[in-house]
């Protein structure tokens, strides 16, 4: 047997026990490996999603693992990515429970920021000079917008400290948790839309000045400009900014 | 190439704190899995930088997928890059294997069948990874559970290897224990054939016993008949940076250094006997 063809025998063996004919006495070493293979990706889920094993239970848990393990191999070198797309797969085995799978995504997107880019957050000490009206605002590369309909934020929270968790419930309105890395801790909050709307535009690369005029339209003279700023201090103090471009020449 | 004896450990998370925060740890180098830090930033990294500003740091690698009958990744010989780069490390190892054929990656070290073919690729695949890294690589021989009908031996497999590649070995005494084992050949003869000018670092380890066959678990202290094969292997060897690889139910650092210490005990025997 050709090289080649024995590698793909062995991945039908392991990804779905397809018969392999290495002869008699390869099939305790068979069992082994398919043992390892099946439970180093179980184990890589249970690592990456521990808030999702405390919800469902650990039977539960173990039950989706062995599905997503079944439809999904893995295909990175990186065993980090394998479950990135185990929450569509808790989406398809909990379709009236939508807590579970944005739990996961939560989680994913907090996992995803603790080994994101490295940066240095804008000090705010350091703005006098900007010119506010052509400044582009540069979010720390961690930074991403999850959108949710659940109280998914209060179950993550209650389970990693070990309380009680609340009953999961459909939000009045979809709203954003906005997740990035401060220092080495990953954090998250939640967003109202229009806080979400305007940081989806300053990521596509609106400047501050076109953020304020849109919101004195909608919000007028007085309020556009007080929202914008509220916005803009909050964004500071939670070190959401790595950099602000423009300044007075 | 003459060496020294040199003393390390498998660097593990639950002992980050003792090696940044605590006295200094009596070791002369540690060890990372090099895919846990091909990555953008954040802690794991900050840990490594620092581990680093106090120890030479080597890297052993999990995923490069050496015996991959259709090459290796580009990305990811470009990730062990920079990580090479930035460490500096004393050696850059990774197993004699295989995980990966086209888009499935078992993250699993499956064997290889010893053929010509085999080798052939394997030896390509080595000078890719050399060229890509621009270091020297390390192979480890691995654990295996099943022994295909091959043209050669594991020894003769890594001899040629070596001879047509320029790489070197990291010698898995526990592996060669677990495989001789299983695969009923004799591990003395295993350490006759391997070339000894190549073998640069050594990794000792416990097992587990399956239901018909050991299992390289990693999860328990090296164990007396482990030990014994390593003094055989020091003995043809000479002196060589050894290491203890725990991966799993991993104990307080005191328990891992007194494992350290038989080593350096088993190390100055040799060098006494040598003298």
């Amino acid at each position: 047997m050709r090289l080649h063809e024995l590698q793909q025998n062995f991945r039908a063996w392991l990804t779905s026990e397809s018969a392999v004919d290495f002869g008699e006495r390869a099939k305790p070493g068979l069992a082994v490996y398919l043992n390892n293979y099946r439970t180093q990706l179980l184990s890589c889920l249970s690592t990456s999603y521990p808030m999702v094993r405390s919800w469902i239970g650990d039977a539960a848990f173990e039950g989706a693992a062995a599905t997503h393990i079944d439809r999904t191999p893995p295909h990175s070198w990186t065993l980090d990515a394998y479950g990135l797309d185990f929450p569509e797969t808790l989406d398809d085995l909990y379709p009236h429970n939508g807590e579970v799978g944005e739990l996961a995504r939560l989680e994913r997107e907090l996992g995803l920021a603790f080994v994101g880019s490295d940066a240095l957050p804008v000090d705010p000490s350091s703005l006098a000079e900007v010119d506010w009206d052509r400044a582009i605002i540069q979010l720390v590369p961690t930074f991403t917008l999850l959108p949710v309909t659940t109280n998914v934020g209060a179950l993550w929270s209650a389970l990693h400290n070990q309380e009680t968790p609340p009953p999961a419930m459909r939000l009045p309105e979809p709203a954003h948790l906005a997740v990035w890395r401060d220092g080495f801790a990953s954090k998250f909050r939640t967003m109202v839309a229009e806080e979400a709307a305007v940081l989806a535009q300053i990521r596509g690369g609106k400047s501050f000045g076109d953020i304020c005029a849109a919101l004195v339209e909608r919000l007028g003279e007085e309020a556009g400009p007080a929202a914008a700023g509220a916005m803009l201090s909050r964004w500071l103090t939670d070190r959401l900014i790595e950099n602000i471009s423009a300044t007075l020449s | 190439m003459s060496q020294e004896h040199r003393f390390g450990l498998g660097l593990r998370k639950p002992h980050y704190g003792d090696f940044l925060d605590g006295p200094a740890v009596p070791v002369d180098f540690v060890e990372v899995i090099s895919e846990n830090f091909m990555i953008d930033g954040g802690k794991p990294l900050d840990v490594l930088r620092r581990v680093r500003e106090k120890h030479p740091v080597a890297l052993h690698g999990v995923s490069m997928s050496i015996g991959s009958a259709d090459g290796l990744r580009e990305d990811y010989l470009q990730r062990l890059r920079g990580l090479v780069d930035a460490v500096q490390p004393l050696f850059v190892s990774d197993h004699l294997s295989w995980s990966r054929i086209e888009r499935f990656n078992s993250h699993d070290l499956l064997p290889l069948p010893y053929t010509a073919e085999a080798l052939d690729l394997v030896c390509t695949n080595i000078d890719r990874a050399q060229e890509a890294i621009g270091r020297t690589m390390l192979l480890e021989n691995p654990s295996s559970y099943i022994a295909f009908e091959g043209a050669m031996t594991e020894w003769e497999f890594l001899d040629a290897m070596c001879s047509r590649t320029g790489c070197e070995l990291l010698l898995d005494v526990n592996n060669i224990f677990v495989s001789a084992s299983n695969h009923g050949f004799d591990a003395l003869a295993y350490i006759a054939g391997i070339p000894a000018r190549r073998v640069r670092q050594i990794h000792l380890a416990g097992h587990s016993q399956g239901r018909e066959l050991l299992i390289d678990t990693h999860d328990q202290p090296v164990p007396g008949s482990v030990w014994s094969l390593y003094d055989a292997a020091l003995k043809r060897f000479g002196p060589v940076a050894t290491m203890i690889e725990r991966d799993d139910d991993i104990p307080p650092l005191g328990e891992l250094l007194a494992e350290l210490d038989i080593v350096r005990g088993i190390a100055d025997e040799q060098t006494r006997r040598a003298a």
